[in-house]
């Protein structure tokens, strides 16, 4: 299968230059689900965070854009605030994906994102306007989210957050 | 055959803007008024296609286009850029798509800054030479990552090579699964270069370019605003009409396409004079809205206190005995009826106290409801005939053969049962709406003289309906037949009048119960 050679050449190139700040793991038996470790960018409000992502590769791929989503909970404009993690990334829609285009570049588009939130093109509109509007209180939730979900002992899963400040 | 068809030809115009203000100001000038009686449509069905005819209030000017038309209009376009700006008709067509069609736009901009518009457009500018596959020593194609030698591979003159199968494969996605035509950009990152008709030949199935042709087509349409494609099924022509979206309320667009069917032009439901749009979006609305059932059942009944069955009362007596459970009840303080031999008077009392009060809500509430249903039954009425209407057409051309041979008349002498029937189908779909159109016109000198048309209308067309059904011996008749003709036109006329009528009152602004 064409793809599969393709997928194999990424992964490599994955292994031997990973994206800035982050790890990639895959079983043998299926290289169409990636996870990835990826540490949150210093000098933003998620430095300290380690946050786990899953790359899923569809069976069309490259024809068709792979799709990511977070594992770990973060507060941010273009990330859905539940445990599903959905990503709103351009790169990834079906009118802008290009069989050309390669996972190394999204990962490093999902890691920009963190750099450089997008608060016009948001997923979840609240946090988008409280980090155009009020960024101490945006900088502060999203601190202390990395604190309750991100952090790396915490095994960064979805319900395990039984953190003493509250802010919802 | 109706009237509207004989107006495919009012507009000539192979502008973008076909109908100036000055035409659509003719339009609602009611010296035209007489003009729709002058002429007997059904007499000349097909000969007035060639006419010119003064337009009339209720009609709007439009031109019916076959897809090879609308073909024809692309590539003249595409002449033309290519002859003024001398380039390939290939990037002719690219940017014409680019900036919707809109020519006098492109060549300004063009003259303007050639470079900005062409690189916006996806075209990189290089020698022309024909697109060709080729294989060469050492390539590795970036999609599938084969290398194997004597690989075909394609590139755009942007030169991002890729092999045949992936790019075959890519387009096919494109075309097939994504529909798109005219935007479908180089398979490199990044890289907004469009690819160009002679690039897909070369790489598709024919059949795969069929289609690419057609979806090219199609943006061609949907580009234009003044352009639509017929509604109907398997239809594939486009329909001109110069109406602006802000005339919706003053004017029912109704356009007639050459394959026969009627629609309206800014919404692009079926034919729904002379109700505007936006009263046939409210109508459509309540109507599937089911809270009018609702509102009806809860004003015309009441449930059984043990059963719950919902329970309509149609006798005078109050002693009720569910039909299911056989609870007998009170259908006024709905208590055991039983009871009521002792204690008759409570129920009594109940209501001298509130009853008053509840019996008024109710009524106010039936009236309502009585209203609306007077208008939903009459027009649904004539949307279930409009429907038998299409089983008649069959049954008719049936009858047309069948008169034949029974009366020894020719095909064009037995055409009149055809005109009969084309009159009963518009003519019910125009009554249809003058309910709902009814239904909201808010009360005032002219809505009788509204009624006074639909109902002229309706009697014409019951009659006509009547003659119809008919058997052939009694058909073969030619008092009847005569008779049949001259129902024919008098229906033809009565739903001029009442579009005629309906039309200058909505151009002057007419006032709806919204």
């Amino acid at each position: 299968m064409a793809s599969a050679k393709r997928i194999t050449k990424e992964l490599q190139e994955c292994e031997t230059s990973p994206p800035e700040g982050m790890t990639i793991a895959y079983s043998e038996s299926n290289i169409h689900v990636w996870t990835i470790t990826l540490q949150g960018p210093p000098g933003t409000v998620y430095a300290g965070g380690v946050f786990t992502l899953t790359l899923t590769l569809p069976t069309e791929y490259p024809f068709k854009a792979p799709s990511v989503v977070f594992n770990t909970r973060l507060y941010h404009p273009n990330v859905t605030n539940d445990n599903a993690g959905n990503i709103c990334l351009s790169l990834l829609k079906p009118e802008n994906w290009k069989p050309a285009s390669r996972i190394k570049g999204v990962l490093e588009a999902v890691r920009q994102l963190l750099v450089e939130p997008q608060p016009d093109d948001a997923l979840e509109a609240r946090i988008a306007d409280e980090y155009k509007n009020n960024r101490a209180e945006f900088d502060k939730n999203a601190k202390s989210y990395v604190q309750r979900y991100a952090k790396a002992g915490g095994n960064g899963g979805g319900g395990s957050g039984a953190s003493t400040e509250g802010t919802k | 055959m109706d009237s509207d068809e004989d107006f495919l030809s009012t507009v000539s115009s192979d502008d973008d803007i076909m109908l100036d203000d000055s035409e659509n100001d003719d339009m609602s000038n009611g010296d035209e008024f007489d003009d729709a009686f002058d002429e007997d449509p059904d007499d000349e069905p097909e000969l007035g296609l060639q006419k010119q005819k003064t337009p009339v209030a209720y009609d709007v000017g439009y031109k019916v286009y076959s897809p090879g038309d609308i073909q024809k209009q692309q590539e003249e376009m595409m002449n033309e850029v290519n002859m003024i700006l001398e380039m390939s008709k290939e990037d002719a067509a690219i940017l014409l798509r680019h900036f919707r069609w809109n020519k006098e736009r492109l060549i300004e901009d063009f003259m303007d800054n050639s470079d900005k518009v062409v690189e916006a457009a996806g075209i990189v500018t290089s020698v022309a030479n024909p697109p060709k596959l080729e294989a060469i020593d050492g390539f590795m194609c970036d999609i599938c990552c084969d290398d194997d030698e004597g690989l075909q591979s394609f590139a755009m003159k942007c030169g991002h090579r890729y092999c045949v199968n992936c790019y075959r494969h890519y387009l096919t996605q494109k075309i097939r699964e994504e529909g798109e035509a005219a935007r479908i950009q180089c398979p490199a990152e990044g890289c907004s270069r469009i690819i160009d008709a002679r690039s897909l030949d070369l790489l598709v199935t024919p059949e795969l370019s069929g289609r690419y042709q057609e979806l090219l087509n199609r943006t061609y349409v949907e580009d234009k605003d003044t352009l639509k494609w017929c509604p109907a099924p398997d239809c594939e022509n486009a329909v001109e009409c110069g109406i602006k979206k802000k005339e919706l309320d003053k004017v029912v667009p109704t356009v007639a396409c050459a394959c026969g069917y009627r629609f309206c032009f800014g919404c692009i439901l079926s034919d729904h004079q002379p109700a505007p749009c936006e009263l046939v979006k409210r109508w459509l609305k309540k109507c599937a809205d089911d809270s009018e059932t609702a509102n009806w059942i809860s004003a015309n009944t009441k449930e059984c206190p043990k059963c719950n069955s919902t329970i309509e009362k149609n006798g005078g007596c109050n002693h009720m005995t569910c039909r299911k459970c056989k609870h007998e009840f009170c259908w006024m303080c709905m208590g055991l009826w039983s009871e009521h031999g002792t204690s008759w008077y409570n129920c009594n009392r109940f209501e001298e106290k509130s009853g008053t009060d509840a019996r008024d809500a109710q009524a106010k509430s039936r009236v309502s409801l009585e209203r609306y249903l007077h208008y939903y039954n009459r027009y649904a009425n004539h949307e279930q005939s409009a429907r038998l209407d299409k089983d008649m057409y069959t049954k008719t051309e049936k009858k047309m053969v069948q008169l034949q041979s029974a009366s020894g008349m020719s095909w064009i002498e037995v055409q009149y049962l055809n005109s009969a029937s084309q009159a009963l189908q518009t003519c019910r779909q125009t009554l249809k709406w003058t309910y709902a159109f009814a239904f909201y016109l808010a009360r005032n000198n002219l809505t009788e003289i509204f009624e006074d048309n639909q109902k002229d209308l309706e009697l014409a067309v019951e009659n006509l309906s009547e003659m119809f059904e008919k058997p052939i011996s009694e058909l073969a008749d030619s008092k009847l037949k005569v008779d049949i003709m001259d129902k024919t036109s008098y229906c033809n006329k009565r739903r001029l009048i009442l579009l005629q009528d309906t039309a200058e009152n909505l151009a002057n602004g007419m006032s709806f119960k919204l």
